[in-house]
């Protein structure tokens, strides 16, 4: 609306303003607009976080498909993408949601299931997503798992399939495995333990991420490493687990072992660069941009492995017509390569390997996803140098990395009391 | 609502014609009032008395957000965590309005009485405005290297052998903090207590002066309250911007101090939008009654 008024004042600018008022008006009360608006390409809102909306892939796409169909960036929060969705579900044509939080999406019915008779990759989707396994070995499934929450009874269903159907709730796009981003330079030993981001050597030097469900994963990463429980299931505790894992946290943080806590990815770059702190919570893109500065930064493998998140493409159920349609060429698109060697080169997972690979230098795809030495200079999808010849990547190989993950990011049955205790832990 | 039934006493003694034309004129403002104001805080009275899971609200009539928010704070030991909270706030509030206040009333002075020309005044008080151009958050980040292990207070100090080890308690503690809000907020001190002192007859400053008063004895007896409305106005913004921020705290706090609109703010980014109603109902009263008091101390609007 914005845009179209501001085009209709701009071409009759040399009018005298009455005219063009009247001009509007018309234009308004007809309910029309000039004939330049009837070819409008289709328009696709997309919501989700700023991390995932990158200006390249929507302009490659713009021009890949003629300029028919238009991505418009909605970037928000992790936290806010669950809340518009539930609270505001005709906002948004295209859904970037994370798949824990689709334990609270899918209830509401407000997303509906995606028919994989219409992506065509659908299935060469990796079966991390499918059937939770890498390379044919089962990897941990704590938490909300992806293969938990991906199929879907029916396209109008409320609740999840426990076995393969037809309809997917997200068509995943990239995911990762996390863990402890440490400066070698500073630390200047060997680390190889969750327990040491608890570890009082490093007393007012850690952090730990303050976003309550993610932050609550970490924390029990440490709480099992140090050997004081062993969960069950880390991603759905018990009240009693909540209270010690806390307890845990509370007694770190009276101790003066955390430096400050971060919610923003830019924050945890900050401070990692200046050296505040020697070890934390990280995410793969902010070890990578603190190394861009020049800086050391280790994206550290730990042995009780790794913390992993997945997030996807999901479709309002309100979405009909030429939308949708586009919608669907849009992941499909997505899937079909360009923009998963994209996103493998900036430290991500793309959700179909093979159609990535074939977009990626033989150099590329070893030292990204095989874990061998980088044979030349890695460079980020803008150029900027990320390791030099004879690198490895952090973590080695995707059956290496992805094989470890221990637990997923997730939402748990007692998520109101977790969270009113982790406003404890902040108060503390 | 309230607005329009402020006026009422005063346009009621006037004649209906003109009466009439004054409930128009305060028309739309009233309009704006009760639609963007009235209405909305209408609205999270309601909701937090409604019961929620984890991705509906269910509307209903219950006091568990309330009770859920003081929960365990009637026990003895350790105080619970909404009380620990909102003492942390109302610290806040106190030491930063203390501050600003102090100098906020020093620069005022110097800009109203010491500085003659009216010239060099409105040049010198533009200069006090100067930090506003950039953004709040710039403001604050920019703490961060002047203050840090690394930053630049700390390689002077270890530079020149007045410290060992870099000082640590200046970044990310209660000290920086309050070092932000003031550095914030001062100038909302400085504007009416300044606006109050260029109101201030000179001519009463030199009969006291006649009269044999001391500088100590104008300041208290004749500058002071005079300034009142000034101050208690610089007081109400201060004190009710701090009680609600967030942001400061968590950026300069290093979000390992709590505050209660960190507190609502990450209920209602988990959807728990009773919990969080209820917190601003429980803020926004204790906010009202600060003010209240404040109001007490003097009249606003008969002294405007």
């Amino acid at each position: 609306m914005a845009i179209d008024s501001k085009e209709v004042l701009t071409t009759t600018a040399p009018v005298q303003r009455r005219n063009v008022l009247k001009g509007t008006a018309g234009i308004l009360a007809a309910g029309v607009f000039p004939a330049v608006h009837s070819a409008d390409p289709i328009v696709l809102r997309y919501l989700g976080t700023a991390v995932n909306q990158d200006k390249d892939i929507a302009e490659k796409f713009k021009s890949d498909t003629g300029g028919k169909i238009v991505i418009q960036y909605v970037a928000v929060t992790t936290d806010d993408v669950l809340k518009r969705a539930i609270t505001s579900p005709n906002s948004f044509d295209l859904l970037d949601s994370e798949y824990f939080q689709l334990r609270n999406l899918v209830p509401t019915g407000n997303i509906k299931g995606i028919d994989t008779k219409r992506i065509k990759n659908a299935d060469k989707i990796t079966s991390v997503f499918t059937t939770g396994k890498v390379a044919g070995k089962t990897i941990g499934d704590q938490g909300t798992a992806p293969k938990k929450v991906i199929f879907l009874e029916g396209e109008k269903s409320k609740t999840f399939a426990s076995s393969p159907t037809q309809y997917m709730s997200l068509i995943p796009t990239t995911y990762n495995a996390d863990t402890l981003g440490i400066r070698p330079d500073l630390i200047k030993r060997p680390i190889n333990s969750w327990a040491e981001l608890l570890n009082p050597e490093f007393k007012g030097k850690a952090s730990i991420l303050n976003i309550p469900s993610i932050g609550i994963m970490d924390a029990a990463m440490v709480v099992e490493a140090m050997g004081i429980y062993k969960y069950p299931d880390k991603g759905n505790m018990t009240k009693k687990e909540i209270d010690l894992t806390i307890k845990t946290l509370i007694e770190a943080k009276k101790a003066g072992q955390f430096r400050s806590l971060w919610k923003d990815f830019n924050e945890s770059v900050n401070l990692m660069a200046s050296g505040e702190v020697v070890i934390q919570s990280m995410w793969s893109p902010a070890v990578t941009a603190v190394r861009t500065k020049g800086i050391a930064c280790t994206f550290q493998p730990l042995k009780e492995g790794y913390r992993s998140w997945a997030s996807g493409f999901g479709m309002p159920s309100t979405l009909t017509g030429a939308k949708l349609d586009g919608a669907y060429e849009f992941i499909n698109w997505f899937l079909d390569g360009w923009a998963g060697a994209y996103l493998n080169r900036q430290g991500y997972y793309s959700a179909v390997l093979e159609t990535a690979k074939s977009k990626m230098e033989a150099y590329e795809w070893a030292y990204w996803m095989e874990g061998k030495p980088a044979t030349k200079d890695i460079k980020g999808p803008h150029g900027d140098l990320l390791a030099k010849a004879g690198e490895t990547r952090d973590g080695g190989s995707y059956e290496q990395r992805m094989g470890a993950v221990a637990c997923w990011n997730a939402l748990m049955d007692e998520n109101v009391y977790m969270v009113q205790k982790w406003n404890e832990f902040v108060a503390a | 609502m309230s607005s329009a039934s402020l006026q009422s006493p005063s346009v009621s003694s006037l004649p209906s014609g003109r009466s009439l034309a004054a409930w128009w004129q305060a028309l739309p403002l009233t309009l704006v009032f009760v639609l963007f104001f009235l209405v909305p805080l209408a609205l999270v009275l309601m909701v937090s008395f409604w019961d929620f899971n984890q991705y509906e609200l269910l509307p209903g009539f219950t006091f568990k957000s309330y009770i859920a928010i003081f929960e365990g704070c009637g026990g003895g030991g350790e105080m619970c965590t909404t009380f620990k909270t909102y003492l942390s706030t109302l610290k806040f509030s106190g030491l930063v309005w203390l501050i600003t206040l102090l100098v906020g009333f020093a620069v005022s002075y110097f800009l109203a009485f010491c500085v003659r020309s009216s010239g060099v005044q409105t040049l010198l008080f533009v200069l006090c405005t100067i930090p506003f151009w950039t953004s709040n958050v710039i403001r604050m980040v920019s703490w961060v290297p002047l203050l840090g292990r690394n930053g630049l207070v700390n390689q002077a100090l270890t530079g020149s052998g007045l410290v060992q080890q870099p000082v640590e308690w200046m970044l990310f503690s209660d000290f920086s903090v309050v070092l932000a809000f003031v550095h914030l907020y001062t100038m909302f001190m400085i504007v009416p207590i300044f606006n109050s002192m260029m109101r201030i007859d000179r001519s009463l400053i030199e009969a006291a002066s006649d009269a044999g008063a001391s500088a100590w004895q104008t300041l208290w007896n004749v500058i002071i309250p005079l300034c009142r409305t000034g101050i208690i106005i610089g007081s109400i913004f201060v004190i009710t911007i701090v009680m609600g921020d967030f942001v400061t705290i968590g950026v300069m706090g290093g979000q390992q101090i709590a505050s209660v609109g960190k507190i609502i703010q990450v209920q209602a980014s988990y959807l728990q939008f009773p919990l969080a109603a209820a917190n601003a109902i429980i803020l926004l009263a204790i906010v009202l009654m600060i003010i209240w008091a404040l109001t007490r101390l003097v009249d606003i609007r008969k002294e405007l």
